[in-house]
Protein backbone atom coordinates (compact mmCIF):
# COMPACT_ATOMS: atom_id res chain seq x y z
CA UNK A 1 0.00 0.00 0.00
CA UNK A 2 1.26 3.43 -0.90
CA UNK A 3 0.42 6.78 0.61
CA UNK A 4 0.74 10.25 -0.94
CA UNK A 5 3.37 10.96 -3.59
CA UNK A 6 6.28 13.40 -3.20
CA UNK A 7 5.77 14.21 0.47
CA UNK A 8 8.42 12.17 2.30
CA UNK A 9 11.26 14.21 3.80
CA UNK A 10 13.80 11.38 3.48
CA UNK A 11 17.26 12.49 2.33
CA UNK A 12 20.21 10.17 1.70
CA UNK A 13 23.81 11.39 1.66
CA UNK A 14 25.83 8.78 -0.26
CA UNK A 15 29.14 10.49 0.53
CA UNK A 16 28.67 9.71 4.24
CA UNK A 17 27.42 6.17 3.70
CA UNK A 18 29.79 3.31 4.47
CA UNK A 19 27.41 0.63 3.24
CA UNK A 20 26.81 -1.05 6.60
CA UNK A 21 23.29 -1.94 5.47
CA UNK A 22 21.60 -1.12 8.77
CA UNK A 23 18.94 1.03 7.05
CA UNK A 24 18.19 -1.84 4.67
CA UNK A 25 17.58 -4.09 7.69
CA UNK A 26 15.40 -1.80 9.78
CA UNK A 27 13.14 -0.14 7.19
CA UNK A 28 9.62 -1.56 7.61
CA UNK A 29 8.70 -0.63 4.04
CA UNK A 30 11.92 -1.78 2.35
CA UNK A 31 12.75 1.66 0.98
CA UNK A 32 16.49 0.91 0.75
CA UNK A 33 18.41 -1.72 -1.17
CA UNK A 34 22.12 -2.42 -1.13
CA UNK A 35 23.82 -1.10 -4.22
CA UNK A 36 27.48 -0.93 -5.18
CA UNK A 37 28.82 -1.04 -1.64
CA UNK A 38 26.34 1.64 -0.57
CA UNK A 39 22.57 1.81 -0.62
CA UNK A 40 19.97 3.37 -2.84
CA UNK A 41 16.40 4.49 -2.31
CA UNK A 42 14.11 2.30 -4.37
CA UNK A 43 10.85 4.17 -3.90
CA UNK A 44 10.76 7.23 -1.67
CA UNK A 45 6.94 7.30 -1.74
CA UNK A 46 6.95 4.14 0.41
CA UNK A 47 8.63 6.05 3.26
CA UNK A 48 6.43 6.62 6.32
CA UNK A 49 9.05 8.72 8.14
CA UNK A 50 9.22 6.40 11.16
CA UNK A 51 12.88 7.29 11.55
CA UNK A 52 14.21 3.75 12.07
CA UNK A 53 16.89 4.29 9.40
CA UNK A 54 18.17 7.62 10.66
CA UNK A 55 18.14 6.42 14.30
CA UNK A 56 20.28 3.46 13.31
CA UNK A 57 22.63 5.20 10.92
CA UNK A 58 25.85 5.67 12.89
CA UNK A 59 27.28 7.86 10.12
CA UNK A 60 24.49 10.46 9.75
CA UNK A 61 24.02 9.51 6.13
CA UNK A 62 20.24 9.63 6.37
CA UNK A 63 18.00 12.51 7.33
CA UNK A 64 14.26 12.42 7.75
CA UNK A 65 11.76 14.54 9.62
CA UNK A 66 10.71 11.73 11.90
CA UNK A 67 7.16 11.66 13.23
CA UNK A 68 3.82 9.95 13.49
CA UNK A 69 1.45 9.85 10.52
CA UNK A 70 -1.54 10.29 12.78
CA UNK A 71 -4.23 12.91 12.15
CA UNK A 72 -5.29 13.07 15.81
CA UNK A 73 -1.72 13.67 16.96
CA UNK A 74 -1.18 16.36 14.31
CA UNK A 75 -4.47 18.03 15.24
CA UNK A 76 -3.55 18.07 18.93
CA UNK A 77 -0.08 19.31 17.95
CA UNK A 78 -1.66 22.17 15.95
CA UNK A 79 -3.84 23.15 18.90
CA UNK A 80 -1.13 22.95 21.56
CA UNK A 81 1.70 24.17 19.35
CA UNK A 82 3.78 21.11 20.14
CA UNK A 83 5.41 18.46 17.98
CA UNK A 84 2.77 15.81 17.08
CA UNK A 85 3.08 12.71 19.26
CA UNK A 86 0.83 9.87 20.33
CA UNK A 87 -1.11 9.86 23.59
CA UNK B 1 33.27 -10.36 29.44
CA UNK B 2 30.76 -10.52 32.20
CA UNK B 3 31.56 -8.79 35.42
CA UNK B 4 31.80 -10.76 38.65
CA UNK B 5 29.50 -9.63 41.40
CA UNK B 6 27.96 -10.45 44.75
CA UNK B 7 26.01 -13.22 43.16
CA UNK B 8 29.24 -14.75 41.92
CA UNK B 9 28.82 -16.40 38.58
CA UNK B 10 31.71 -17.68 36.59
CA UNK B 11 31.25 -16.62 33.04
CA UNK B 12 32.57 -19.64 31.25
CA UNK B 13 31.60 -20.33 27.68
CA UNK B 14 30.27 -23.76 28.65
CA UNK B 15 26.56 -24.28 28.75
CA UNK B 16 25.41 -23.71 32.26
CA UNK B 17 22.02 -25.21 32.95
CA UNK B 18 19.95 -23.26 35.37
CA UNK B 19 17.97 -24.96 38.09
CA UNK B 20 14.25 -24.61 38.47
CA UNK B 21 12.65 -23.87 41.76
CA UNK B 22 8.99 -23.96 42.52
CA UNK B 23 6.96 -20.89 43.17
CA UNK B 24 6.49 -19.75 46.73
CA UNK B 25 3.15 -20.93 48.06
CA UNK B 26 0.53 -18.20 48.14
CA UNK B 27 0.30 -16.60 51.54
CA UNK B 28 -3.38 -15.99 51.59
CA UNK B 29 -3.72 -13.64 54.52
CA UNK B 30 -0.35 -12.12 55.26
CA UNK B 31 0.58 -8.69 53.91
CA UNK B 32 4.18 -9.64 53.35
CA UNK B 33 2.93 -11.94 50.64
CA UNK B 34 2.39 -8.86 48.49
CA UNK B 35 6.13 -8.42 47.88
CA UNK B 36 7.08 -9.24 44.32
CA UNK B 37 9.05 -12.45 43.83
CA UNK B 38 12.12 -10.79 42.45
CA UNK B 39 12.85 -8.91 45.63
CA UNK B 40 15.41 -11.57 46.54
CA UNK B 41 19.09 -10.69 47.04
CA UNK B 42 19.58 -9.80 43.42
CA UNK B 43 16.25 -8.12 42.98
CA UNK B 44 16.25 -5.70 40.14
CA UNK B 45 12.67 -4.53 39.83
CA UNK B 46 12.74 -1.75 42.38
CA UNK B 47 9.66 -0.32 43.97
CA UNK B 48 6.52 -1.41 42.24
CA UNK B 49 3.10 0.02 42.56
CA UNK B 50 0.36 -1.87 40.84
CA UNK B 51 -2.87 -0.70 39.34
CA UNK B 52 -6.10 -2.53 40.13
CA UNK B 53 -6.00 -4.41 36.84
CA UNK B 54 -2.41 -5.53 37.44
CA UNK B 55 -3.22 -6.72 40.97
CA UNK B 56 -6.07 -8.82 39.63
CA UNK B 57 -3.66 -11.04 37.70
CA UNK B 58 -1.46 -11.69 40.72
CA UNK B 59 -1.82 -14.28 43.46
CA UNK B 60 -1.30 -13.48 47.12
CA UNK B 61 2.48 -13.79 46.73
CA UNK B 62 2.45 -11.17 43.99
CA UNK B 63 3.08 -13.74 41.25
CA UNK B 64 1.31 -13.22 37.94
CA UNK B 65 -0.84 -16.14 36.89
CA UNK B 66 1.13 -16.69 33.66
CA UNK B 67 4.30 -17.41 35.66
CA UNK B 68 4.87 -21.19 35.92
CA UNK B 69 7.84 -21.29 38.26
CA UNK B 70 11.16 -19.64 38.98
CA UNK B 71 14.59 -20.34 37.58
CA UNK B 72 17.62 -20.01 39.79
CA UNK B 73 20.22 -17.88 37.99
CA UNK B 74 23.35 -16.01 39.06
CA UNK B 75 21.20 -12.89 39.40
CA UNK B 76 18.47 -14.50 41.46
CA UNK B 77 15.19 -16.12 40.62
CA UNK B 78 13.80 -15.39 37.18
CA UNK B 79 10.14 -15.91 36.31
CA UNK B 80 9.43 -18.67 33.80
CA UNK B 81 6.26 -17.96 31.87
CA UNK B 82 3.80 -20.19 30.11
CA UNK B 83 3.65 -20.24 26.30
CA UNK B 84 -0.05 -21.02 26.45
CA UNK B 85 -2.59 -18.24 26.65
CA UNK B 86 -5.64 -18.94 28.76
CA UNK B 87 -9.15 -17.62 28.34
CA UNK B 88 -8.44 -14.58 30.54
CA UNK B 89 -5.53 -13.57 28.28
CA UNK B 90 -7.75 -13.87 25.22
CA UNK B 91 -10.58 -11.91 26.83
CA UNK B 92 -8.07 -9.31 28.05
CA UNK B 93 -6.90 -8.66 24.48
CA UNK B 94 -10.48 -8.54 23.26
CA UNK B 95 -11.39 -5.94 25.89
CA UNK B 96 -8.47 -3.77 24.76
CA UNK B 97 -9.66 -3.99 21.15
CA UNK B 98 -12.93 -2.48 22.35
CA UNK B 99 -11.07 0.28 24.15
CA UNK B 100 -11.71 -1.15 27.60
CA UNK B 101 -8.76 -0.66 29.97
CA UNK B 102 -6.41 -0.42 27.02
CA UNK B 103 -4.09 2.08 28.69
CA UNK B 104 -3.69 -0.07 31.77
CA UNK B 105 -2.83 -3.52 30.42
CA UNK B 106 0.71 -4.10 31.56
CA UNK B 107 3.19 -6.64 32.82
CA UNK B 108 6.09 -5.86 35.13
CA UNK B 109 9.23 -4.86 33.23
CA UNK B 110 12.25 -7.08 33.81
CA UNK B 111 13.65 -10.44 32.87
CA UNK B 112 11.51 -13.52 32.20
CA UNK B 113 12.16 -16.82 30.47
CA UNK B 114 10.48 -19.61 28.55
CA UNK B 115 11.52 -23.27 28.26
CA UNK B 116 14.76 -24.26 29.94
CA UNK B 117 17.18 -21.50 29.03
CA UNK B 118 20.88 -21.52 29.87
CA UNK B 119 23.68 -19.00 29.57
CA UNK B 120 23.78 -19.45 25.79
CA UNK B 121 20.07 -18.94 25.18
CA UNK B 122 18.86 -16.02 23.06
CA UNK B 123 17.50 -12.86 24.65
CA UNK B 124 14.31 -11.45 23.16
CA UNK B 125 13.43 -7.85 23.94
CA UNK B 126 9.82 -6.70 24.05
CA UNK B 127 7.49 -4.09 25.54
CA UNK B 128 5.40 -4.36 28.68
CA UNK B 129 2.01 -4.04 26.95
CA UNK B 130 0.33 -7.26 28.07
CA UNK B 131 -1.08 -7.94 24.59
CA UNK B 132 2.42 -7.68 23.12
CA UNK B 133 3.96 -9.82 25.86
CA UNK B 134 1.27 -12.48 25.30
CA UNK B 135 1.86 -12.49 21.55
CA UNK B 136 5.56 -13.07 22.09
CA UNK B 137 5.29 -15.89 24.66
CA UNK B 138 2.54 -17.61 22.68
CA UNK B 139 4.99 -18.04 19.79
CA UNK B 140 7.76 -19.53 21.92
CA UNK B 141 6.48 -23.04 22.51
CA UNK B 142 9.38 -25.54 22.71
CA UNK B 143 11.88 -22.70 22.66
CA UNK B 144 14.25 -21.82 25.45
CA UNK B 145 14.89 -18.11 25.66
CA UNK B 146 15.14 -15.11 27.93
CA UNK B 147 12.58 -12.37 27.53
CA UNK B 148 13.66 -8.86 28.47
CA UNK B 149 10.59 -6.70 29.00
CA UNK B 150 11.19 -2.95 28.73
CA UNK B 151 9.06 -0.44 30.59
CA UNK B 152 7.01 1.22 27.85
CA UNK B 153 4.17 2.11 30.19
CA UNK B 154 1.93 -0.52 28.65
CA UNK B 155 2.37 0.63 25.04
CA UNK B 156 3.20 -1.72 22.15
CA UNK B 157 6.69 -1.86 20.63
CA UNK B 158 6.15 0.27 17.51
CA UNK B 159 4.16 3.07 19.13
CA UNK B 160 6.48 3.11 22.13
CA UNK B 161 9.50 3.23 19.81
CA UNK B 162 7.94 6.25 18.10
CA UNK B 163 7.48 7.94 21.45
CA UNK B 164 10.96 6.93 22.56
CA UNK B 165 9.90 4.88 25.59
CA UNK B 166 10.91 1.68 23.79
CA UNK B 167 14.22 3.40 23.35
CA UNK B 168 17.97 3.34 23.60
CA UNK B 169 18.08 4.67 27.16
CA UNK B 170 15.47 2.23 28.48
CA UNK B 171 17.24 -0.77 26.91
CA UNK B 172 20.60 0.31 28.34
CA UNK B 173 18.97 0.82 31.73
CA UNK B 174 17.11 -2.52 31.63
CA UNK B 175 20.19 -4.52 30.56
CA UNK B 176 22.01 -3.09 33.54
CA UNK B 177 19.15 -3.43 36.06
CA UNK B 178 18.54 -7.11 35.35
CA UNK B 179 22.32 -7.72 35.07
CA UNK B 180 21.92 -9.48 31.78
CA UNK B 181 25.66 -9.81 31.36
CA UNK B 182 25.66 -12.29 34.26
CA UNK B 183 22.77 -14.35 32.97
CA UNK B 184 24.11 -15.00 29.47
CA UNK B 185 27.65 -15.36 28.23
CA UNK B 186 26.94 -14.23 24.67
CA UNK B 187 26.49 -10.54 23.92
CA UNK B 188 23.43 -10.36 21.71
CA UNK B 189 19.94 -9.05 22.27
CA UNK B 190 17.19 -9.61 19.74
CA UNK B 191 15.11 -6.45 19.33
CA UNK B 192 11.94 -6.53 17.21
CA UNK B 193 12.57 -4.68 13.95
CA UNK B 194 9.84 -2.14 14.65
CA UNK B 195 11.74 -1.16 17.79
CA UNK B 196 14.45 0.29 15.54
CA UNK B 197 12.61 3.61 15.46
CA UNK B 198 13.49 4.06 19.14
CA UNK B 199 16.62 1.96 19.58
CA UNK B 200 19.96 2.90 18.06
CA UNK B 201 21.88 -0.37 17.80
CA UNK B 202 25.29 1.31 17.67
CA UNK B 203 24.57 3.22 20.89
CA UNK B 204 23.56 0.01 22.69
CA UNK B 205 26.79 -1.68 21.60
CA UNK B 206 28.87 1.30 22.70
CA UNK B 207 27.26 1.58 26.12
CA UNK B 208 26.48 -2.00 27.13
CA UNK B 209 28.68 -4.26 25.01
CA UNK B 210 25.57 -6.01 23.76
CA UNK B 211 25.01 -6.20 20.02
CA UNK B 212 21.50 -5.59 18.82
CA UNK B 213 20.20 -8.07 16.29
CA UNK B 214 16.99 -6.80 14.73
CA UNK B 215 14.47 -9.62 14.66
CA UNK B 216 11.41 -9.96 12.44
CA UNK B 217 8.50 -7.50 12.42
CA UNK B 218 5.93 -10.04 13.64
CA UNK B 219 6.19 -12.21 16.75
CA UNK B 220 4.81 -15.12 14.73
CA UNK B 221 8.09 -15.21 12.76
CA UNK B 222 10.37 -15.28 15.80
CA UNK B 223 10.56 -19.08 15.94
CA UNK B 224 11.61 -19.31 12.29
CA UNK B 225 14.06 -16.45 12.81
CA UNK B 226 15.72 -18.36 15.66
CA UNK B 227 15.84 -21.71 13.90
CA UNK B 228 17.22 -20.09 10.72
CA UNK B 229 20.21 -18.78 12.66
CA UNK B 230 18.87 -15.28 13.28
CA UNK B 231 18.19 -14.45 9.67
CA UNK B 232 14.96 -12.75 8.64
CA UNK B 233 13.60 -12.96 5.12
CA UNK B 234 12.46 -9.87 3.21
CA UNK B 235 8.90 -10.95 3.90
CA UNK B 236 9.59 -11.14 7.65
CA UNK B 237 11.06 -7.64 7.52
CA UNK B 238 8.13 -6.01 5.76
CA UNK B 239 5.22 -4.38 7.52
CA UNK B 240 1.84 -5.38 6.20
CA UNK B 241 -1.66 -4.11 6.74
CA UNK B 242 -3.92 -7.01 5.85
CA UNK B 243 -7.70 -6.89 5.88
CA UNK B 244 -7.69 -8.78 9.19
CA UNK B 245 -5.13 -6.33 10.63
CA UNK B 246 -7.45 -3.51 9.69
CA UNK B 247 -10.62 -5.23 10.84
CA UNK B 248 -9.41 -5.82 14.41
CA UNK B 249 -8.73 -2.09 14.72
CA UNK B 250 -12.24 -1.01 13.78
CA UNK B 251 -14.03 -1.57 17.13
CA UNK B 252 -11.58 0.86 18.70
CA UNK B 253 -12.35 3.43 15.98
CA UNK B 254 -16.09 2.94 16.48
CA UNK B 255 -16.01 3.29 20.26
CA UNK B 256 -13.83 6.39 20.04
CA UNK B 257 -16.17 7.99 17.48
CA UNK B 258 -19.39 7.09 19.24
CA UNK B 259 -18.48 8.79 22.51
CA UNK B 260 -18.55 12.36 21.13
CA UNK B 261 -21.45 11.41 18.85
CA UNK B 262 -23.60 10.69 21.90
CA UNK B 263 -23.32 14.40 22.60
CA UNK B 264 -24.64 15.22 19.12
CA UNK B 265 -27.54 12.83 19.62
CA UNK B 266 -28.24 14.54 22.94
CA UNK B 267 -28.42 17.93 21.20
CA UNK B 268 -30.86 16.57 18.61
CA UNK B 269 -32.96 15.11 21.41
CA UNK B 270 -33.07 18.46 23.23
CA UNK B 271 -34.01 20.26 19.99
CA UNK B 272 -36.85 17.78 19.59
CA UNK B 273 -37.92 18.21 23.22
CA UNK B 274 -38.19 22.00 22.99
CA UNK B 275 -40.24 21.65 19.84
CA UNK B 276 -37.64 23.09 17.49
CA UNK B 277 -36.14 19.85 16.21
CA UNK B 278 -37.89 17.33 13.99
CA UNK B 279 -35.51 14.46 14.06
CA UNK B 280 -36.49 10.85 13.85
CA UNK B 281 -35.11 7.35 13.59
CA UNK B 282 -34.08 7.82 9.98
CA UNK B 283 -31.83 10.75 10.88
CA UNK B 284 -30.20 8.64 13.56
CA UNK B 285 -29.61 5.86 11.01
CA UNK B 286 -28.13 8.40 8.57
CA UNK B 287 -25.60 9.63 11.16
CA UNK B 288 -24.75 6.17 12.47
CA UNK B 289 -24.27 4.99 8.89
CA UNK B 290 -21.78 7.77 8.20
CA UNK B 291 -19.88 6.73 11.33
CA UNK B 292 -19.82 3.08 10.28
CA UNK B 293 -18.59 4.13 6.83
CA UNK B 294 -15.73 6.16 8.31
CA UNK B 295 -14.78 3.75 11.10
CA UNK B 296 -15.37 0.33 9.56
CA UNK B 297 -16.14 0.28 5.82
CA UNK B 298 -13.33 2.57 4.69
CA UNK B 299 -10.66 0.94 6.91
CA UNK B 300 -11.66 -2.56 5.79
CA UNK B 301 -11.85 -1.69 2.06
CA UNK B 302 -8.91 0.74 2.26
CA UNK B 303 -6.69 -0.47 -0.62
CA UNK B 304 -9.59 -0.85 -3.04
CA UNK B 305 -11.07 2.62 -2.62
CA UNK B 306 -9.77 4.97 -5.33
CA UNK B 307 -7.34 7.70 -4.30
CA UNK B 308 -4.62 7.74 -1.67
CA UNK B 309 -5.64 10.36 0.88
CA UNK B 310 -7.67 8.80 3.70
CA UNK B 311 -9.95 11.83 3.93
CA UNK B 312 -10.72 11.50 0.22
CA UNK B 313 -11.57 7.81 0.56
CA UNK B 314 -13.88 8.66 3.45
CA UNK B 315 -15.49 11.53 1.55
CA UNK B 316 -16.15 9.32 -1.45
CA UNK B 317 -17.89 6.57 0.51
CA UNK B 318 -19.60 9.10 2.78
CA UNK B 319 -21.05 10.78 -0.30
CA UNK B 320 -22.26 7.41 -1.58
CA UNK B 321 -23.95 6.81 1.77
CA UNK B 322 -25.51 10.31 1.75
CA UNK B 323 -26.95 9.66 -1.71
CA UNK B 324 -28.42 6.37 -0.50
CA UNK B 325 -30.00 8.16 2.50
CA UNK B 326 -31.41 11.01 0.42
CA UNK B 327 -32.82 8.70 -2.27
CA UNK B 328 -34.29 6.33 0.31
CA UNK B 329 -35.91 9.17 2.28
CA UNK B 330 -37.02 10.91 -0.91
CA UNK B 331 -38.77 7.78 -2.10
CA UNK B 332 -40.39 7.03 1.25
CA UNK B 333 -44.04 8.11 1.34
CA UNK B 334 -44.01 9.03 5.04
CA UNK B 335 -40.85 11.12 4.90
CA UNK B 336 -40.96 14.89 4.55
CA UNK B 337 -37.47 15.49 3.29
CA UNK B 338 -37.15 19.12 2.29
CA UNK B 339 -34.61 20.28 -0.24
CA UNK B 340 -32.72 22.14 2.51
CA UNK B 341 -32.39 19.02 4.68
CA UNK B 342 -31.34 17.01 1.65
CA UNK B 343 -28.46 19.43 0.97
CA UNK B 344 -27.58 19.43 4.67
CA UNK B 345 -27.27 15.62 4.59
CA UNK B 346 -25.14 15.76 1.47
CA UNK B 347 -22.80 18.14 3.31
CA UNK B 348 -22.70 16.63 6.79
CA UNK B 349 -22.56 12.88 6.14
CA UNK B 350 -19.57 12.88 3.74
CA UNK B 351 -17.75 15.36 6.02
CA UNK B 352 -18.27 13.06 9.01
CA UNK B 353 -17.09 9.94 7.15
CA UNK B 354 -14.14 11.87 5.76
CA UNK B 355 -13.04 13.06 9.20
CA UNK B 356 -13.30 9.59 10.72
CA UNK B 357 -11.36 8.02 7.84
CA UNK B 358 -8.69 10.69 8.19
CA UNK B 359 -8.46 9.67 11.82
CA UNK B 360 -7.65 6.10 10.77
CA UNK B 361 -4.23 7.33 9.55
CA UNK B 362 -3.16 7.01 13.18
CA UNK B 363 -3.94 3.29 13.17
CA UNK B 364 -2.48 2.58 9.75
CA UNK B 365 1.02 1.22 9.20
CA UNK B 366 2.11 3.29 6.22
CA UNK B 367 1.13 6.95 6.56
CA UNK B 368 3.83 9.56 7.14
CA UNK B 369 3.74 12.74 9.20
CA UNK B 370 4.36 14.88 6.10
CA UNK B 371 1.65 13.05 4.17
CA UNK B 372 -1.05 13.32 6.82
CA UNK B 373 -0.07 16.91 7.44
CA UNK B 374 -0.45 17.80 3.77
CA UNK B 375 -3.80 16.02 3.33
CA UNK B 376 -5.11 17.67 6.50
CA UNK B 377 -4.35 21.14 5.19
CA UNK B 378 -6.90 20.59 2.46
CA UNK B 379 -9.29 18.18 4.17
CA UNK B 380 -9.77 19.88 7.53
CA UNK B 381 -10.98 23.27 6.25
CA UNK B 382 -13.27 21.50 3.76
CA UNK B 383 -14.69 19.23 6.47
CA UNK B 384 -15.24 22.19 8.79
CA UNK B 385 -16.96 24.34 6.16
CA UNK B 386 -19.17 21.47 4.98
CA UNK B 387 -20.27 20.43 8.45
CA UNK B 388 -20.86 23.98 9.75
CA UNK B 389 -22.92 24.91 6.67
CA UNK B 390 -24.79 21.62 7.00
CA UNK B 391 -25.67 22.32 10.62
CA UNK B 392 -26.79 25.88 9.76
CA UNK B 393 -29.03 24.49 6.99
CA UNK B 394 -30.55 21.99 9.43
CA UNK B 395 -31.33 24.80 11.88
CA UNK B 396 -32.87 26.91 9.10
CA UNK B 397 -34.93 23.88 8.09
CA UNK B 398 -36.08 23.43 11.71
CA UNK B 399 -37.05 27.10 11.98
CA UNK B 400 -39.02 26.94 8.74
CA UNK B 401 -40.95 23.92 9.98
CA UNK B 402 -41.48 25.35 13.47
CA UNK B 403 -42.35 28.96 12.61
CA UNK B 404 -42.98 29.00 8.90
Amino acid sequence: MKYLKNVATLVYHPEKCVGCGMCVTVCPHRVFTEYNGKVQITDIDLCMECGACTTNCAFNAIEVHKGVGCAAAILIGMLTGEEPSCG
Amino acid sequence: MAKQSCCGSSSSSRNVKYRFVTLPKPLSTSDEGKTPVQSACCGGVGNLTYTKRQRKSKNASGVDRWVIDLVETPVGKIRRVSTQLDIRDVLGSWKCRWSNGRMDYKVDPGLYCVGTPDNQSPVLVTSNYKMTFDRVRKELENISAWILVLDTDGVNVWCAAGKGTFGTNELIHRISVVRLAMVVTHRKVIVPQLGATGIAAHEIAKQTGFNVVFGPVRASDVKKFLTDGMVASEEMRTVKFTMLDRLVLTPMELVTALKPMLLAFGVLFILNAIGLGHYGGMDLVALLGAIVVGCVIVPVLLPWIPGRAFSWKGFLFGLLWAVVVVVQQGLSATSELSMIKMIAFLLILPALSSFLSLNFTGSSTYTSLSGVDSEMRIALPAILIASISGVILLLINDCIIAFG
